[in-house]
């Protein structure tokens, strides 16, 4: 189970953006994070995924403290996957960082074998993502967790990356936290979907 | 092509028309080997006085390219075709040189446009004609637009993404646009933001502005415009109606078209197999024919022509 234990974050030492959020995601379960911008949601992502640390509280994943040293079983998806990748890199090297992949999990995420020597400008943002999930989907994750990650991109292809993911979550029981301005979105695909500033309030 | 003009407005002379448009680059492939890679093919699109008319497409499909085709700020190695209007009149790279930035004027997709040394209230100053009421000009517009008082004063970076939007959308009110093209304005806002920015490009059509709204977001395209131009892999391969995307999108004229609106969540979330062809792929049949659920021998060796079909225009032999 991904526990999230009490945990409050501020940039600046008089402003809280958070305060004591509690919240269980088991395992296979996919829950839906929604409210408007600028409350804090992409903050609380970032710090469940260990980009930073809480102030307060902490964030236990199967039983540990985290971060553990090695690579955190909690994989962060941004909304511009053009950010995330090294831009003078060729497709094969970007993945080649992060792990090796099997012909078949590329294949079932939808990523063409041809992409591979193609550099980051010369694919769409859509089968950029892709590769995004690839990265994040190590045999080490157990989390996912997905702030925007599809805001940029067309309704079939939004669609056909959530069938992907789905899939995915049900067969190695991935648990998921997915952020979201999209509330048609959130309940097509979330077991549970919560205010953010609900969350955030309620102790 | 007399069948493509809208029976309605039949002695109206259209903003803009755009007939059989199409756009390559030349592209090294292993050494100096030259080959032209098409981007965008027979694009059609006319838009009255008034009208918005939105185009929809998905990443990479070509859209932004449009844009700066009307504009006239292409690179230079590219090589375009066929015919632009520009209320009647050819839009030559001349006309388009006087033209842009005055009566034709881009809304870009990213609020990096605006200069991060310059208060906002002086940028959108810089862009009236009537220099004696500048101040009076942008105030108003600012306040149209509901940005609070005061927020002339402030830099860009001291605005939210949504404030910053609507700077630039008051660029375009207060200049004397007729034709403004809008690429992109809505991702990554939330819902009030979105809608918020719906309405501001909503009130910049009135008095008579045609606007051309480029976006991915079908949602926002229903509430905005009057006319949808479905834009895929460089083609249009339908212009609809706003009514036409209703249940289960009977009234849709491309299989294309009716695949986008049944994989909104907000109807079946229902998945099309396959990527958008690469600009580098050449179709004698329809673009769209390798992911197509009814697609026949037909559609494989023959280019469905545009044709008029209950008030909308389609490329597709079934439809």
């Amino acid at each position: 189970m991904l526990k999230i234990n009490n945990i409050s974050y501020k940039y600046h030492s008089d402003h809280w953006i958070f305060d004591s959020i509690q919240l269980n995601v088991n395992p296979g379960e996919v829950v839906g994070i929604y409210g408007p911008s600028g409350v804090g949601k992409s903050t609380f992502a970032k710090v469940i995924a260990g980009y930073l640390k809480p102030d307060r509280g902490s964030i236990i994943v199967n039983g540990k403290v985290s971060p553990q040293i090695g690579r955190n079983p909690v994989q962060l998806i941004g909304q511009h996957p053009e950010k995330a990748i090294n831009p003078h890199w060729r497709m094969k090297q970007v993945l080649a960082e992060s792990g090796e992949y099997s012909d078949g999990f590329l294949s079932e995420l939808g990523i063409s074998k041809e992409w591979m020597h193609r550099f980051p400008s010369q694919l769409s943002g859509g089968e950029l993502q892709r590769f995004c999930l690839a990265r994040a989907i190590a045999p080490e994750t157990s989390y996912l967790i997905a702030d925007e990650m599809t805001t940029m991109l067309d309704a079939i292809t939004q669609a056909q990356i959530w069938q992907t993911v789905l899939l995915l979550v049900e067969r190695r029981q991935l648990g998921m936290l997915v952020i979201s301005h999209e509330l048609p979105l959130l309940k097509q695909i979330s077991n549970r979907i919560l205010n953010f500033e609900e969350l955030a309030r309620a102790i | 092509m007399e069948n493509i003009s809208i029976p309605n407005k039949k002695n109206k002379i259209p903003l803009l028309e755009v007939k059989q448009l199409s756009l390559s680059f030349p592209q090294y492939k292993k050494g100096f080997e030259e080959s032209y890679i098409q981007v965008i093919r027979d694009f059609e699109l006319t838009i009255y006085p008034g009208e918005i008319v939105a185009v929809v497409g998905s990443s990479g499909s070509g859209k932004s390219l449009l844009a700066d085709s009307i504009l006239g700020i292409l690179p230079e190695n590219a090589a375009i075709n066929g015919t632009l209007l520009f209320k009647g009149v050819a839009l030559t790279k001349n006309r388009q040189e006087q033209l842009r930035g005055k009566a034709i004027s881009l809304i870009p997709q990213s609020v990096k446009a605006l200069d991060p040394l310059m208060k906002t209230g002086r940028q959108v100053q810089g862009i009236i004609r009537d220099k004696k009421d500048k101040k009076r000009i942008q105030e108003e517009a600012f306040l149209k637009l509901g940005l609070a008082p005061g927020t002339g004063d402030k830099y860009p970076h001291e605005l939210s993404g949504g404030m910053a939007r609507r700077v630039l959308i008051a660029s375009a009110m207060v200049s004397e646009a007729q034709l403004i093209i809008a690429d992109e304005p809505t991702p990554g806002l939330d819902e009030l933001a979105w809608e918020e920015t719906l309405s501001n490009l909503k009130q910049l059509s009135e008095g008579n502005r045609g606007i051309m709204f480029i976006t991915h977001d079908i949602q926002a395209a229903l509430k905005i415009a009057d006319k949808i131009a479905v834009f895929y892999a460089g083609e249009t391969l339908e212009i609809a109606n706003k009514e036409d995307f209703s249940g289960k999108g009977e009234v849709l004229r491309h299989p294309y078209t009716k695949a986008l609106w049944l994989a909104l969540p907000e109807n079946d979330f229902k998945v099309l197999k396959g990527n958008q062809p690469e600009s580098e792929d050449v179709f004698p049949g329809c673009v769209f024919e390798p992911r197509c659920p009814i697609a026949t021998g037909l559609c494989k060796t023959n280019k469905p022509d545009s044709t008029m079909i209950n008030n909308g225009i389609t490329r597709c032999f079934y439809a």
